[in-house]
């Protein structure tokens, strides 16, 4: 905070000028309350719709709370001990939506580290023509994932979809269950997904890449180091900071998967496809049940809390 | 070999492009197709003939108001957009010029929110919002999400980035703090402002999961959450759907073309700030 720079009045601790000492005299008590102004419209928003909802809920999970019901007991730890006891009504759902999601991310993570570095390497020299190819890549992930929801269960639909036309045009099979049978939609929740937002990623990374100085490439290049070798010891050190980012926006992201699989495989087969996230929601906003919701959201924040520390760690490690 | 390098790379570069592009090509060209036209095997890429008809069936339904959901999008990001400008712009000033009690323990707070996932929220932020009577209104759509880190955080930083000098000179002049944000400040930061403003806008126009849930009159929906309903009456008849998506799509996909350096620039930069 040393480099911050207060401008004239702001500073407390420094008397002000003499020149102005009689106006802002005339208005000390306003001139107090001035920072609180500015931050109060703000600040607002921030209490009631991000902080309180954090106290909220895990106070929320402590009780037997159904938006429907007037009496909302206090029954301590009980929504947590439902979700690990195999005896209660959600512990096979919950525990189903925990093993989806663990699926999706970890086969979608490494794709997504993966591809886009290559794809910004690609990028990383001036040519022409490289904005648009840029702005190409990264088109998909403007749309919302309901369109790009509605557009891939078209495209994988297995009589109509183009997918399957595709294949079958070149002699592949072309009745592949692509939204509706286990591994294929795995397959295909994880390729839309790398097809959305890989672009996000690339850019990402290109800016990184940009802030690796140019001598440093140079010099290896005057020790005679080979394109591969330059990339191990110039590139992946550099970009060690922006990896890290990368790695952690994306298990988070992947981790809190929705739509995709709201809307491309609907769950689809049985409710295997069905992840944590659309599982506390229908738990706590269909069927009305917010204790044992919040109970599994807090949970669940937890564990990528824990997740995102690990990786923090991880890094740190390396580096020293 | 460098000529070799350069057809390689652009080979690579078109061929990745096509994968890119192609579905967003599909979807556009889908949506002027008839319902027969659309079943064919094997598909036609063109239509034939071309039609109007999946974009007849939304525009002139009353069942699903596809255009009204369009209206309440754009009013929806709009105002969210706005919200977020005003009040983060204010804050950040604060937390960048000004000098006040609880100054760190503020930004400790609203960093630390950057790192939880918005999904955690989503319960208890139902419950608020129902408590403030906002479920199923515009309101709940525009007001929430504002509560965002991002916004804050991403300005205070490039506020930090401005020498104070032009400011310093206006306090001088005699100008109060609202002048000097308003008249020097703001000016000078309309790059960051213009990005913000984007990106707040895509956030919002996209939100899928939060509408789904907290709206449920037919006309009040917003188009992403209208599109799920949409794809439920319409099942195979994939014109009208792919019609719908398009509707939902042009408003982004101009917003992403005429203002690409500032939604590119503001990816990269929370990837590095952040």
């Amino acid at each position: 905070m040393a480099d911050v720079i207060e401008v004239g009045a702001a500073r407390d601790d420094a008397p002000p000028p003499a020149g102005r000492a009689r106006r802002r005299g005339a208005t000390e008590r306003g001139h107090r309350a001035t920072p609180y102004l500015f931050l109060a419209p703000y600040l607002v928003l921030f209490l009631v719709f991000g902080l309180a909802p954090i106290v909220f809920g895990v106070w929320i999970s402590l009780h037997q709370w159904d938006l429907q019901l007037p009496n909302r007991p206090f029954i301590g730890l009980e929504n947590y001990r439902d979700l690990f006891s195999s005896d209660s009504a959600d512990y096979a759902d919950w525990w189903s939506s925990v093993r989806a999601t663990a699926i999706f991310t970890v086969l979608s993570v490494p794709l997504l580290v993966v591809v886009p570095l290559g794809l910004a390497l690609l990028l990383n020299e001036k040519f022409p023509g490289r904005t648009f190819f840029r702005a190409a890549f990264f088109a998909p992930y403007v749309l919302g994932v309901a369109v790009i929801g509605l557009l891939w269960r078209f495209l994988l639909d297995a009589n109509l979809g183009l997918i399957n036309r595709l294949l079958g045009a070149v002699g592949l099979p072309a009745d592949t269950p692509w939204v509706t049978d286990v591994p294929w939609a795995w397959v295909s929740l994880v390729g839309v997904t790398v097809w959305w937002t890989c672009g996000f990623n690339a850019v990402i990374y290109l800016a990184g890449l940009q802030d690796i100085p140019a001598e440093l490439y140079e010099a290896a290049k005057v020790d005679g180091a080979s394109a591969w070798d330059r990339f191990r010891h110039v590139t992946l050190p550099g970009l060690r900071p922006v990896l890290l980012f990368v790695l952690t926006t994306t298990i988070l992201a992947s981790a809190n998967v929705f739509g995709q699989s709201f809307l491309i495989t609907q769950g689809a087969p049985g409710e295997q496809t069905r992840t944590v996230v659309w599982r506390i929601v229908d738990e706590g906003l269909r069927n009305y049940d917010v204790g044992q919701a919040s109970a599994m959201s807090v949970l669940f924040a937890l564990l990528l809390a824990v997740v995102s520390i690990v990786n923090f760690r991880l890094f740190r490690y390396r580096e020293d | 070999m460098t000529n070799v390098r350069r057809v390689a790379r652009y080979t690579a570069l078109v061929l990745i492009t096509a994968v890119f592009v192609t579905p967003l090509v599909w979807m556009a060209l889908t949506s002027l197709k008839t319902y027969d036209d659309a079943q064919q095997d094997p598909p036609s890429w063109l239509p034939n003939p071309f039609s109007t008809y999946g974009y007849d069936q939304i525009l002139g339904n009353t069942a699903n108001p596809v255009l009204r959901w369009f209206l309440n999008s754009m009013l929806a990001a709009s105002l969210h957009t706005l919200l977020v400008l005003v009040t983060a712009s204010m804050a950040a000033y604060a937390l960048a010029r000004l000098r006040f009690r609880g100054r760190k323990l503020s930004f400790a707070l609203i960093v630390g929110t950057l790192f939880l996932p918005p999904t955690s929220l989503i319960i208890p932020n139902f419950v608020i919002a129902d408590r403030l009577g906002w479920i199923d209104t515009l309101t709940v759509i525009v007001v929430p999400g504002a509560a965002s880190a991002f916004g804050v955080f991403f300005l205070r930083q490039f506020f930090l980035s401005i020498p104070a000098e032009l400011e310093e000179a206006a306090v001088l002049d005699g100008a109060n703090h609202w002048q000097v944000f308003s008249r020097v400040l703001l000016p000078l930061s309309k790059p960051a402002l213009a990005t913000l403003a984007v990106l707040s806008f895509l956030t919002n126009w996209n939100d899928f999961l939060w509408p789904v849930y907290v709206l449920f009159s037919p006309e009040r929906l917003t188009l992403p959450a209208g599109l799920g309903l949409l794809q439920g009456a319409y099942v195979t008849d994939y014109p009208v759907i792919m019609a719908g998506a398009v509707l939902a799509s042009v408003p982004v996909l101009i917003l992403f073309v005429l203002a690409q350096r500032h939604i590119i620039q503001g990816v990269s930069r929370s990837g590095l700030k952040g």
